[in-house]
């Protein structure tokens, strides 16, 4: 689960990590007496979206009255922010946020992630903060430094002053960031985080830290035992079909073909994808009907898939382990009959009792092909998609 | 022979009286699994399937003398039986449970590092030595005893390696799913390391999924470690970057992480790669000549 920038910022607030003064809008019209509230004589307007890349897609102005904060806040409010991240759509802007600003000395990076490499939380820290830090790691790997946070031990303070030295941060400022450091090493255990991103971390003029950006992505599986941050998910921010697909269990990813795919197995629905693809065709969807998959729940998936218009032919691959297959083949067909199912749908179903279910479907009257293998079931697909 | 689990491996279930733990342990014990009993804190003393209930896994182990444990308990009391199974002192745990808390598995997988426990999992089907002992979800009857080693990433892929290895008469001589999650108690070099030392494993099926560098660090071990056949494929070539697909390591995030690096680190390895899911057992009878 993704948060909005600035949920990130009042989580650290919590944490103790420095973060400009700000207010959140959702009309324009509370723009001016949000700026009449904070210091200073400039101010940043920032679009909350779950996307990088606001920047330069118009996302962030600053400004330097009231009525330009107004202006700016209207431009961007109600509106889709369409960046490198995001899809042609782009992702719509529903909030904004107005922060003080200050001058700014140096922009750095600080980056915490679950590393599958070393199985640890891992913290990351580069001088060359503002930019994209995927650029950085892969064109001048050297300039990011790491510490290994075993999970007994939590961040220990002497992993603080070796990012700060790195940093080349000197005096109160190696104490300051040490304190924002030993927060964030809380927050992220905490709050089961899965990914917190400051970028940039400023040295301001005056030699403070302050972090100028914030990205936290929170582990899904952990999101039941906090509450307070389930109460942060911002479904405008995701798909409509995904969340639909959420409530019934199923793992659904919209993609931008034309072959609408249903399988059981997250590694076998991406072989499957795979297989369409490798035969010439594009899928439309990832979609894992995971391990019971009722008639409810096929029913259920079939309207997800069609619900996206680009689909012209459905592709069922089930290996039924210990369901059997002449269940899931009756599932199908009600589901189809259900659903009023138009377009060609090709099932692969293999595992106990596969001959009964190609039987069940072939002496269906709907427009159901049963397919005997997988490089079969692709190619008919394909083949259907096409009109053929 | 084979790795792990045998005739003789005594089995107990954590989670034993819930649906998932009475169906999957049911299928075992008709496989012929040595199932001795389960653990459902609360209901020791009581019988269920005709087998013994324990409060605690060390009761269980003491008095059944089981070596291995398959874990279905829900995902949040899933660090707390792997450590109550490693501290019992069982040799094996098997946790089947998907939706596990990653700093949980930091956190256990930690623990029973330090200890001579082996974790298999989680979020993954369990393993299997056709014919001898069944532990997890896997339909038991698509197995057939034999000489390929296979070791997953995802459950029904697997099934897809096993019917491709089952149908032209090879057979399996043990299949590990080691799960879909981002921190597996049992890695691909582990897996890789016991089929290279099993005299009755004579090639090996490794199938891994876009995300992380698993494949990677595997196609290294390969390189260095194993004379037998390698047959792999790579799920997720047509996944886009940044979504993931399922299983909570399936992300190409930075870039990293996509089928084409992985192919090209196994095939610099020697390993036979196939592309197609559906040609997975020809590339054994290709990388072996069989």
């Amino acid at each position: 689960m993704n948060l909005h920038e600035y949920q990130a910022k009042q989580l650290f607030r919590q944490y103790g990590m420095p973060v400009p003064n700000g207010t959140v809008i959702q009309d324009k019209s509370q723009a001016g007496s949000a700026v009449r509230e904070l210091a200073g004589s400039r101010w940043v307007v920032k679009a909350q979206v779950h996307a990088g890349g606001r920047g330069k897609a118009g996302g962030v102005e600053l400004v330097d009255s009231a009525d330009a904060a107004t202006d700016a806040a209207g431009r961007m409010l109600g509106t889709r922010l369409v960046t490198y991240q995001t899809d042609e759509h782009g992702q719509p802007v529903h909030r904004v946020l107005i922060e003080e600003t200050s001058d700014i000395d140096r922009e750095l990076y600080l980056g915490a992630v679950i590393d599958r490499a070393s199985q640890r939380v891992v913290i990351m820290a580069s001088t060359e903060g503002g930019v994209e830090i995927e650029k950085v790691a892969s064109e001048t790997p050297e300039k990011i430094v790491q510490v290994v946070v075993h999970p007994m031990l939590g961040v220990m303070p002497y992993q603080a002053r070796r990012l700060a030295f790195a940093l080349g941060l000197t005096g109160d400022q190696v104490k300051q960031f040490a304190k924002l450091l030993t927060g964030l090493g809380r927050l992220f255990v905490d709050k089961d985080l899965s990914l917190v991103e400051v970028n940039p971390l400023v040295v301001t003029a005056k030699g403070d830290i302050i972090c100028l950006d914030g990205k936290i992505n929170v582990d899904d599986n952990a999101v039941y035992r906090h509450p307070d941050v389930g109460e942060l998910r911002d479904q405008s921010q995701e798909d409509d079909r995904e969340n639909r697909a959420k409530e019934w269990d199923l793992n659904y990813i919209a993609l931008d073909g034309n072959i609408g795919c249903m399988v059981n197995g997250a590694g076998l629905a991406m072989a499957t994808m795979d297989l369409v693809k490798l035969h010439g065709g594009e899928p439309a969807n990832f979609l894992d009907v995971g391990g019971g998959a009722t008639a409810e729940r096929v029913a259920e998936a079939f309207k997800i898939i069609v619900s996206d218009e680009n689909v012209k032919a459905i592709l069922v691959n089930i290996f039924g382990g210990i369901v059997r297959c002449d269940l899931i083949a009756q599932g199908i067909v009600s589901a189809v009959q259900e659903v009023g199912l138009e377009i060609p749908v090709v099932v692969r179903l293999e595992g106990n009792n596969a001959d009964k279910g190609a039987q069940i479907l072939n002496e269906s009257s709907f427009n159901v092909i049963a397919a005997d293998s997988l490089t079969d079931a692709a190619k008919r697909v394909i083949a259907a998609a096409e009109g053929k | 022979m084979s790795v792990l689990v045998n005739r003789n491996t005594k089995v107990i279930c954590q989670g034993f009286t819930g649906k998932q733990g009475t169906f999957h342990s049911e299928q075992s014990i008709a496989y012929g699994t040595k199932m001795a009993g389960g653990v459902t804190p609360g209901k020791g003393g009581t019988t269920h399937l005709d087998l013994p209930v324990f409060d605690t896994v060390e009761d269980a182990v003491r008095e059944t003398g089981a070596d291995a444990s398959v874990i279905y308990v829900p995902a949040p009391f899933c660090k707390d039986s792997i450590v109550e199974a490693a501290d019992a002192g069982v040799k094996l745990i098997v946790c089947i449970t998907e939706g596990i808390p990653t700093l949980d598995m930091l956190q256990a997988k930690v623990y029973v590092d330090q200890t001579d426990s082996r974790l298999i999992g989680p979020n993954c089907p369990g393993i299997i030595t056709p014919g001898e002992c069944k532990i997890g979800i896997m339909p038991g009857d698509i197995h057939k005893p034999g000489k390929v080693g296979i070791v997953s990433r995802s459950g029904t892929l697997t099934y897809e390696c096993v019917k491709q290895t089952t149908d032209p008469g090879y057979g399996q001589s043990t299949c590990i799913g080691i799960g879909g999650d981002p921190i597996p108690g049992t890695s691909f070099i582990d897996a890789l390391e016991l089929f290279q030392a099993d005299p009755e494993t004579e090639a090996i099926i490794m199938v891994g999924e876009i995300g992380g560098t698993a494949e990677e660090e595997a196609a290294e071990f390969i390189q260095g470690n194993v004379t037998k056949p390698v047959v792999s494929y790579i799920a997720g070539v047509s996944a886009p970057k940044g979504k993931r697909m399922g299983h909570a390591g399936a992300i190409i995030a930075g870039g990293k992480g996509t089928a084409a690096e992985k192919y090209a680190a196994l095939e610099k390895a020697g390993v036979h790669t196939v592309k197609s899911p559906a040609d997975i057992g020809r590339g054994v009878a290709e990388a072996t000549g069989w």
